[in-house]
């Protein structure tokens, strides 16, 4: 088939590696249906970030720079794309299913009048035919999705796709011709949760807890637990809701999708909406008052305790490996 | 300020999923169909707005006619009349877009208005393939909406991977809403013998010339594979042992 592009996301210059599941996943495709994988960045300034991307094993890289793409808009960046798979006739498009590629993506199918497979989680072929794998009902079911028409747009769950390696032998940067409508839409401006931590969905270990943790002032104890590990903190949308936690800690459904190695559920009961985002973790432990908890379902580790006795003995276990 | 919102029923979302045997769909009976909750915020939004500006609020649906009950919902909630537009239950993002792009021009919307994903298909693409086809701004996963003095712009600010971020729009434009825009209000019982009897305009969706074949078709439906979990330890110190020696990711 036709070649395939992958839309890059970055913030200001700094590379997502989001994107290399989205690589990923349209080598995947690449793989059935043939075709060469090339990069998109767009930005101001952004070559450094495109110098990463030239490390990943596409064929190529195009740059699209302008002072009109230094900050992401969903109008400037679903315009430039449809430009650039106009002009070189790319058969499909990959974003990151992140706020970024959720956002745009379906811009672009707009524009071009092109199918989108959400979130996807699988690509296969079916005899001649592609055949995608997507969550729906908030994870509860895996549709079996045909797209009909061209160009083909994905946005890629992070989780379903191991990322592309990174800093191999570094292939071509191309400067492309892109303008920017920016179409009544101005960035105004952008507030950063400050944190130290590992992000969310980058993170090795997260530390996520619910409503069992009662309130703001005890986020402390994940804090502290977090420090031991160097690990992210997410939270139940019960804890986020309450007011005790940050919109973009939520992990779930409607938040993040995380599968970290290790996932600390403290005090989460485990609502379908909640499991759905992180019950493809590699180790689940949960711990919680109530032996009921359906979280204690999807744990490898459970363990029924008053998490505030048990948190801070594992903070103290902790620190005892470290010394030891 | 007019405002259209569209809404669209889904399953209950607070009821277990079952799949069909066949794995065609899931099973709907003795399951209530409830207004998507994303919607039920653009709803509580533009009642907001309304209240603030004055306008009208116009909801929209687009599907079968039994929708029509969850559109009495929005109305029963203080939305002014309705529009549904007769169609099947297989129109795919694209062809809702359309669709709804018809309405708009149709009843000359200032602001539209949606919840950011319906919680059934789980798409998240309908506002924003409408914003394109419209050729509007949009501003999607909405948690504030704040008006110029004139009302010719808005600040949204948008929940953003990482953090929030805030754009200017000018209108019309979509916004679609995201979890945390508002608390959707509850029907008092005189919204809801009032919703009774407000105009709900019903349209044949062939009537609006648009192609409404799918291009992005659902052929089947499976359970997610199954996490084999349940495992159980006795205290922190089997925990910390077992992490470190079983599961080796300490």
């Amino acid at each position: 088939m036709a070649d395939i592009l992958v839309v890059v996301e970055h913030q200001d210059g700094v590379f997502k590696k989001n994107t290399l599941s989205a690589v990923s996943a349209a080598k995947a495709l690449a793989g059935l249906f043939g075709g060469e994988v090339d990069a998109l960045v767009l930005g101001d300034g952004v070559a450094a970030v495109a110098d990463v991307m030239a490390g990943t094993g596409v064929r190529k890289v195009l740059l699209g720079e302008g002072a009109a793409f230094a900050k992401y808009l969903a109008a400037t960046y679903a315009g430039a794309v449809a430009q650039v798979v106009k002009a070189k006739g790319y058969g499909a498009v990959f974003a990151p299913a992140s706020t970024f590629g959720k956002d745009f993506m379906p811009r672009l199918s707009g524009l071009l009048d092109a199918p989108l497979a959400s979130d996807i989680v699988g690509l296969e072929k079916d005899g001649d035919a592609l055949r995608v794998k997507r969550p729906m009902y908030a994870g509860n079911a895996i549709g079996t999705v045909e797209l009909v028409g061209s160009p083909l747009l994905f946005t890629v769950r992070q989780t379903a796709f191991n990322p592309a390696a990174m800093g191999g032998e570094k292939t071509p940067v191309e400067k492309a011709t892109v303008t920017a409508e920016a179409g009544g839409t101005a960035f105004v401006s952008r507030q950063e949760t400050k944190s130290e931590r590992p992000e969310l969905t980058e993170a090795r270990v997260i530390v996520s807890a619910g409503r069992g943790i009662k309130a703001q002032e005890n986020f402390k104890l994940v804090e502290e637990l977090a420090d031991q590990l160097n690990a992210a903190i997410g939270a139940s949308r019960a804890a986020v809701d309450a007011g005790w936690a940050p919109n973009d800690w939520q992990v779930g459904q409607t938040g993040k999708i995380v599968a970290p190695v290790l996932y600390i559920a403290l005090g989460i009961s485990g609502a379908i909406q909640h499991l759905a985002g992180m019950k493809d973790s590699k180790v689940i432990v949960a711990i919680n008052k109530d032996e009921e908890a359906p979280i204690f379902q999807v744990a490898d580790y459970g363990l029924v305790a008053d998490l505030f006795k048990a948190v801070p003995e594992m903070i103290a276990e902790l620190k005892k490996l470290k010394s030891a | 300020m007019k405002i259209l919102v569209a809404i669209k029923p889904v399953p209950n979302p607070d009821e277990k999923v079952k799949i069909k045997g066949d794995g065609s769909g899931i099973v709907l009976d003795n399951i209530k169909m409830v207004v998507n909750p994303f919607c039920e915020i653009a709803v509580e939004e533009a009642l907001r707005i309304r209240e603030k500006l004055t306008g009208e609020v116009v909801v929209v649906t687009v599907g079968p006619k039994e929708s029509e009950q969850q559109v009495r919902s929005a109305l029963a909630m203080g939305a002014d009349r309705a529009v549904l537009v007769e169609a099947g239950t297989d129109l795919d993002s694209l062809a809702v877009a359309k669709v709804l792009a018809k309405v708009v021009a149709d009843e000359k919307a200032e602001l539209v208005l949606m919840g950011k994903q319906s919680v059934d298909d789980d798409n998240n693409q309908v506002g924003q393939i409408l914003a394109a086809v419209l050729g509007w701004p949009q501003a999607s996963f909405a948690s504030k909406i704040e008006f110029a003095a004139d009302n010719k712009k808005a600040n949204v600010t948008r929940e953003v991977d990482g953090g929030l971020e805030t754009i200017e729009v000018a209108l019309p434009a979509v916004v679609t809403a995201d979890l945390r825009l508002n608390e959707p209000r509850y029907a008092s019982l005189p919204g809801i013998m009032k919703a009774k009897k407000k105009e709900m305009k019903v349209v044949p969706v062939a009537s609006l010339g648009v192609d409404t074949t799918p291009r992005v078709k659902v052929l089947s439906l499976a359970p997610p594979p199954l996490r084999a979990g349940g495992g159980r330890v006795a205290d922190v110190a089997e925990l910390m042992s077992k992490l470190k020696s079983e599961a080796k990711v300490l």
